[in-house]
């Protein structure tokens, strides 16, 4: 009697969880679903209440209209040149500072530590300000505008270094003294040892970069005024501030544009973006 | 160049001798620490020009009143933190950040502990249900927020429309300035709950089961359990997402600038939104850097308060 008003109590309370999980991915995923049936709607569709979610006659032309309505092929090419630019810059930046920190003497080592640990407390929103004017003429150029100005203030690492450098003091010690023993140096060491022996790592902190390149915001709308310039999620913006709630069909198909990359990538490399960001809370 | 590379790096003196030249020479070339200087190099110069250097320009740019334009920069001492002090429209914009920042992180940690605990359960699918929660994290702030002013539209969008299931007219999310701060924290809350409940889940997954079957034999029930064991074990883990979403939501920006630009009537102008329309918008260079520097000494405070509580696990050199 006890074992079976217990079974019936485990149903209960596994029905209910299903259902939660359900509603739950509901709500988190409503807006996405929202977004793409959106794009395919007429504009007769966009002001049907209640709302149409699948469109009867789906209208692809949205995507041909956004397209045109903003320099979309010069919105990809901006972003993709800045958001690998920047990744490469910071993923070389951190590897290098890591190995140094972890493997090379240096006198007052600590202070250097500290000072990373320093900017890692100024974050980036911070300097806009200064970053701006130092743009507007540096070495004597104007860097508005250009590649460099947008991918350089970006292009340095306190927090992958922290993260490298964890990764790099785990490693099996044997394997770098007997490398050493060998007459490895430290470049081959570096290179053959200990950036293949980090992989997952440094695959880890590459995605977490690429992410934060890509959807990178407030900087490239501050070192860019001309449309030609701007990267996707600027771009996004003015086309949005223009069309406004007129024409959300074709407002829907822009953001698919910008996001649709990224959920590609998403879709197989979850795992390591998730590992990451849980070592990171996990480990301290 | 590349020959002193190889010398430095092989640190051999039969792969150096051919290079080097004399014997002060060959040292210098050896020594570890110049190798260290050329390795941390690019990066040091990257945060001289575009971190510290900027820090104390902002702190200099803060005393001086400058249109961004003008070749003369007036200085005026502590006028610009003078105004921020006594100005009612910068109390609105300081109490709006303590808002969003307390009502975001405060329901991201609550929801995101509550879906991790659900997902946690044996369920399957859960892995799929985990994937949906965590994508809208890595999505673009700036197109997501497009979508949620779609959804939010008082007459065709879908809030409204769920909202009239249970017979609740919408509020007219974006124009009413009673309602545009809650609904941009729901987009936040939206965006970010993937984040806390990821990291909740792989802090449930670490408590050791041992501690609940001690529990259990000690008689606690579920909700005890949970009470002396889970939340404790979880304490370090909340503590590390309460201080990385506090310096998140100071810096949320493109979902504000997109859905409301901080207004209407500034009712959700934040700190962040501020330094850049003062800086940019109303071209108040000196303002601006008063308001980052407010900005900056509130997330030093947070950052400072994390390094001393988690002290221990810090490693230095």
């Amino acid at each position: 009697m006890d074992r079976l008003s217990n079974r019936r109590w485990f149903g209960v309370w596994q029905v209910s969880s299903y259902g939660l999980m359900l509603l739950l991915v509901l709500l988190i995923g409503a807006p996405l679903l929202w977004m793409l049936s959106g794009s395919l709607r007429t504009t007769r569709e966009i002001y049907a209440v209640p709302p149409v979610w699948i469109p009867t006659e789906p209208r692809w032309q949205n995507f041909v209209d956004a397209w045109n309505a903003a320099p979309f092929d010069r919105f990809y090419i901006n972003t993709i040149v800045t958001t690998i630019g920047g990744t490469s810059l910071e993923i070389i930046n951190a590897t290098l500072t890591a190995y140094a920190i972890a493997f090379l003497r240096f006198p007052k080592k600590n202070w250097f530590f500290l000072g990373l640990l320093l900017a890692l407390m100024v974050p980036s929103q911070v300097t806009i300000l200064p970053n701006y004017i130092t743009m507007a003429n540096i070495f004597g150029q104007n860097w508005i505008n250009t590649y460099q100005g947008m991918i350089l203030p970006g292009a340095s690492v306190a927090f992958g270094t922290f993260l490298l450098r964890q990764a790099f003091l785990g490693l099996p010690r044997e394997v770098l003294d007997a490398a050493r023993v060998d007459g490895c140096g430290h470049l081959r060491l570096l290179w053959d040892i200990v950036v293949p022996m980090s992989q997952p790592v440094l695959v880890t902190f590459g995605l977490i970069s690429l992410v934060a390149k890509w959807n990178d915001y407030l900087w490239p709308l501050i070192i860019t005024n001309t449309e030609n310039m701007r990267t996707l999620t600027v771009g996004i913006t003015y086309l949005f501030d223009q069309e406004g709630d007129t024409q959300w069909g074709v407002v829907m198909a822009a953001s698919i544009f910008v996001i649709l990359p990224l959920l590609v990538i998403f879709v197989f490399a979850q795992k390591y973006i998730i590992n990451g960001l849980t070592a990171g809370a996990t480990k301290g | 160049m590349g020959g002193q590379h190889a010398s430095v790096i092989t640190a051999q003196p039969t792969a150096t001798t051919s290079v080097a030249g004399s014997r002060g020479h060959r040292r210098f070339w050896q020594a570890e620490w110049f190798l260290f200087l050329l390795f941390v190099a690019p990066n040091v110069v990257i945060f001289a020009l575009f971190t510290y250097w900027p820090m104390i320009q902002n702190g200099y740019l803060s005393t001086v009143r400058w249109d961004m334009v003008s070749p003369a920069k007036i200085g005026v001492g502590l006028a610009n933190y003078e105004y921020l002090l006594t100005n009612a429209g910068f109390r609105t914009v300081f109490i709006n950040t303590i808002v969003f920042t307390v009502a975001s992180v405060g329901l991201s940690l609550i929801l995101g502990l509550a879906a991790a605990l659900l997902l946690n359960q044996p369920l399957r699918w859960r892995n799929g249900a985990r994937a949906v929660l965590f994508a809208p994290t890595l999505l673009s702030g700036a197109a997501i927020s497009i979508v949620w002013v779609y959804m939010f539209d008082p007459r065709y969008g879908l809030v409204a429309q769920i909202l009239g299931w249970f017979n609740l007219g919408s509020p007219n999310w974006l124009i009413d300035p009673n309602w545009s701060m809650p609904a941009v924290i729901i987009v936040y809350i939206w965006k970010n709950l993937g984040f806390t409940a990821v990291i909740y889940l792989a802090g449930l997954q670490a408590i050791p089961r041992d501690l609940y079957e001690a529990a259990k034999i000690d008689g606690a029930g579920p909700l005890w359990r949970f009470r002396s064991v889970t939340l404790p074990m979880l304490s370090p883990i909340s503590f590390f997402l309460i201080v990385t979403s506090i310096l998140n939501t100071f810096q949320a920006f493109d979902i504000i600038r997109v859905m409301t630009q901080g207004g209407p009537v500034d009712s959700t102008n934040t700190l962040i939104y501020y330094v850049y329309e003062q800086g940019f918008v109303a071209f108040n260079a000196g303002r601006a850097a008063a308001a980052a520097m407010v900005l900056f000494a509130l997330m030093f405070g947070v950052t400072w308060l994390q390094l001393r509580f988690t002290e221990q696990r810090v490693h230095y050199g």
